[in-house]
């Protein structure tokens, strides 16, 4: 976890309470294909649900549900919205 | 107006109604095969428009041409005329929808960038009828710049209207469009493209998009283009991305941020949508994907699913089985006695008979998959279980092959398809066999019931029924324990991800659904069928051949149970393999006459009990699984004077069974879906050393 002055930032995949969020950066190996589904920085990210065992997770952004794996979700960094 | 035959393209995302159109367009002029070498399908067609006959390639489904994924290669590689099989098309029919607008007109912006001539198609499905989406067609022809038609793909009406549409074009090339705002990344695209066209063979066409990719990526284009002034390349990106970076951008989303931003502003004012359909969605969500609810709905998902196939396609193959059956008499009856009937009968129509018994489970299974695809459930059944299928290295989407493994491994086999990830899905593949299909039971059954004793432990249970249970069981946690080694084994570049789209729900697309499950069906009688019709006769080949005269053989070659056809079988090629192999079988318990058995149960599991049956002179009319059963208690060894087979040969045998491969038609499917021999001998080798090994353990400790 990184602190900034403002906020506190964290990945996605740290995250637990549902609600919208933020998204500061994405970054990491699938970075390309989290951008071209419209998961960019600035973007507004709701957090659903996990499915059992905790991953993968639901989100919410620009009107489409995705599903993330860890993996996935370590690549994104998120803001208190 | 068009005025020549043209090839036609269609373009899109995952999912977009492309293929319905792709059905509309072509009728039943299509084809469809995979790419050579690789288990992407390409769909080509025909299709008359106001009297010409036009091309038509379905290209697979692409978020974008980013990256190196198989389908989006393909479909990259094709619209700038790279790909080896298909040369760049005239035109490009742009399929989105119309629901998921944003991210579908973000590909159009790339491949508007190649300069090709496109229309865009909205596929309205059946949104407009509830007044969901708002949009001004004419806005988003002008801030596009290209021609916009709205189409409901399941509609006949509305595709001939397309047509006419389409035969009333005018091609021309569409005007460039200057998406990039970026001032530096403008100028620096710009600077990148005069060094491809001086120092690459990049196609003209795909200039701006290597060009941009070069700067996000911070890498030389993809080898598949020669450079012949590499070094100049990398000067110029490495300048360009610090130019980026001091500058506070992100260059390696600069582009999409850049292409997303155009797209909001063609969507501005154009384009509105009440998410009405997205917010039913969401409500369902929280009962399929809750953590106690979900998984129990899949589960009974899944069980009818298992009854369908199991239960509901059994009279089918049994009438298949009838049909062949009396086929084969009449031929063989009609036919003189000899060589070409037994070939016509045993070899050729028993081995078609074997492969045509397996498409009633294959369809059946389609169907529910096909079906579940369409209404968007199959994405939440695989969000629920890759939880836990991804810790022993499966997907999520493993699941339903690896279930309707239970009925027939062959089109769990063909269903794996669905997993994206190579990896997970060669080891679903791979350990999909130890699921115990509905071809070992007969042979399951006549074990148990000859050995196995029918004492009732704990009021309910017996042990012959635990010992059934056991084996479902046991096959499981092979799989499980198989998954877990291959996870760790299989090497793999492919950094492909999980993530996927949850759709939102609606009814699926009937027409759609039967047509997919029939090109399953028909896929798997031609191509696998080929394999399996050639191994069949050599089978028939080995169990007829040399031919052996009973009738003036010595008496001292016979045994007392002997009539023409048992001792056809045991002086045969197969039955010689099976004396040869009995040394190496023994220490699992098993003497020649199972060896025999093991090698016709190729054909498919359930021939071992027809081959004892045989060695045994055993005939149908005599109530063939009693009188079998007998005999294989009864039968004493010469030499010993004990029973030749016990409880724990029928152990033995079982537990081989549970993990051998031993089934062509599984080996011939291995073979078309993954595209080599290496799977399929891979397969047949760890999976019969696995067998080996635990019958040998099995038969020693219980004896």
């Amino acid at each position: 976890m990184q602190q900034s002055e403002t906020k506190s930032l964290y990945k996605l995949s740290e995250c637990t309470i549902s609600g919208d969020y933020q998204i500061v950066d994405v970054k990491g190996i699938f970075a390309d294909r989290l951008y071209e589904l419209g998961v960019l920085p600035g973007a507004l990210l709701s957090y659903v649900r996990p499915a059992p065992f905790g991953f993968p997770v639901e989100i919410k952004v620009r009107g489409q549900l995705l599903a993330l794996r860890k993996s996935e979700c370590d690549c994104i960094i998120l803001a208190q919205a | 107006m068009i005025d020549q035959p043209l090839r036609i393209a269609l373009v899109g995302n995952p999912n977009t109604g492309k293929t319905t159109l792709f059905n509309q367009l072509t009728g039943l002029r299509q084809k469809v095969a995979n790419y050579p070498g690789i288990t992407v399908e390409r769909k080509a067609g025909t299709s008359i428009i106001n009297g010409l006959l036009h091309t038509i390639i379905d290209l697979p489904g692409a978020y974008s041409f980013n990256h190196k994924k198989l389908d989006e290669s393909i479909t990259y590689h094709t619209l700038i005329g790279v790909h080896e099989l298909d040369a760049a098309p005239d035109l490009v029919l742009f399929i989105a929808d119309s629901s998921r607008l944003e991210r579908n007109l973000f590909l159009l912006t790339q491949v508007l960038d190649l300069g090709i001539p496109t229309v865009l198609v909205l596929n309205m499905a059946d949104l407009t009828e509830k007044n969901e989406i708002n949009l001004n067609k004419k806005q988003l022809e002008e801030r596009l710049g290209i021609p916009v038609f709205s189409i409901s793909a399941h509609n006949a009406d509305n595709v001939s209207d397309f047509k006419t549409f389409l035969s009333e074009l005018n091609i021309s090339m569409p005007e460039p469009v200057s998406w990039i705002e970026h001032e530096v990344l403008k100028e620096s695209s710009i600077k990148i493209q005069n060094w491809i066209s001086e120092d690459t063979n990049i196609p003209d066409s795909a200039q701006k998009i290597e060009a941009l990719k070069m700067i996000s990526d911070a890498q030389l284009p993809d080898p598949l283009f020669k450079v012949s002034n590499p070094e100049k390349g990398e000067a110029l990106i490495k300048e360009i991305y610090d130019r980026l970076l001091k500058q506070g951008s992100n260059p390696a989303a600069l582009e999409m941020l850049e292409r997303y931003s155009f797209v909001d502003q063609v969507l501005d004012r154009s384009y509105s949508q009440v998410a009405k359909t997205t917010q039913r969605t969401e409500r369902i969500d929280r009962i399929t994907t809750h953590p106690v609810a979900g998984p129990l709905i899949f589960m009974s998902i899944l069980l009818l699913m298992f009854q369908a196939v199991f239960s509901w396609a059994t009279p089918f193959m049994d009438l298949i089985d009838l049909l062949f059956v009396s086929f084969g008499s009449w031929v063989s009856q009609t036919l003189p006695e000899g060589m070409l009937n037994s070939l016509l009968v045993d070899g050729v129509i028993a081995g078609l008979g074997g492969v045509i018994i397996f498409l009633p489970q294959i369809l059946f299974l389609f169907f529910f998959i096909f079906a579940l695809e369409g209404t968007g459930y199959m994405a939440r059944a695989a969000f629920i279980m890759d939880g836990f299928m991804s810790k022993i290295g499966l997907n999520g989407r493993s699941v339903v092959p690896l279930v309707s493994g239970f009925a027939c491994a062959i089109p769990g086999i063909m269903g794996a398809r669905t997993i994206e990830n190579w990896k997970e899905r060669i080891i679903t593949i791979m350990v999909l066999p130890f699921m115990a299909c509905s071809a070992r039971l007969p042979v399951y059954a006549i074990l148990i019931s000859a050995f196995v004793p029918e004492t009732t432990i704990l009021g309910i249970f017996t042990y012959q029924g635990l010992t059934f249970f056991g084996l479902y069981l046991f096959g499981i946690l092979m799989a499980v324990l198989s998954a877990l080694v291959l996870k760790f084994i299989l090497k793999t570049d492919e950094k492909s991800p999980f993530l996927m789209e949850l759709p939102d729900y609606k009814l699926p697309k009937w027409n759609l659904v039967f047509v997919n499950s029939f090109q399953r069906g028909k896929i798997f009688v031609t191509e696998a069928g080929k394999v399996i019709m050639v191994l069949s006769i050599i089978l028939w080949f080995l169990a007829s051949f040399p031919k052996n005269d009973f009738a003036s053989a010595p008496s001292n070659q016979k045994f007392d149970f002997d009539t023409e056809e048992s001792f056809q079988l045991r002086k045969s090629f197969a039955g010689q393999f099976g004396t040869f192999i009995e040394p190496a079988i023994k220490p699992l318990g098993f003497d020649w006459k199972i060896g025999i058995g093991l090698l016709t149960s190729f054909a498919a599991r359930e021939v071992m009990v027809g081959t004892l049956s045989t060695i045994y002179s055993i005939s149908e009319e005599d109530g063939a699984e009693e009188s079998l059963k007998e005999r294989l208690k009864g039968d004493i060894n010469p030499e010993t004077g004990e029973p030749t087979y016990s409880l724990a040969t029928a152990i033995s045998l079982m537990i081989f069974f549970a993990l051998a491969m031993q089934c062509l038609s599984t080996i011939a499917i291995v073979r078309r879906e993954t595209n080599s021999w290496k799977w399929p001998i891979a397969m047949f080798t760890y999976m019969t050393v696995m067998a080996y090994i635990c019958s040998f353990i099995a038969y020693q400790w219980i004896s």
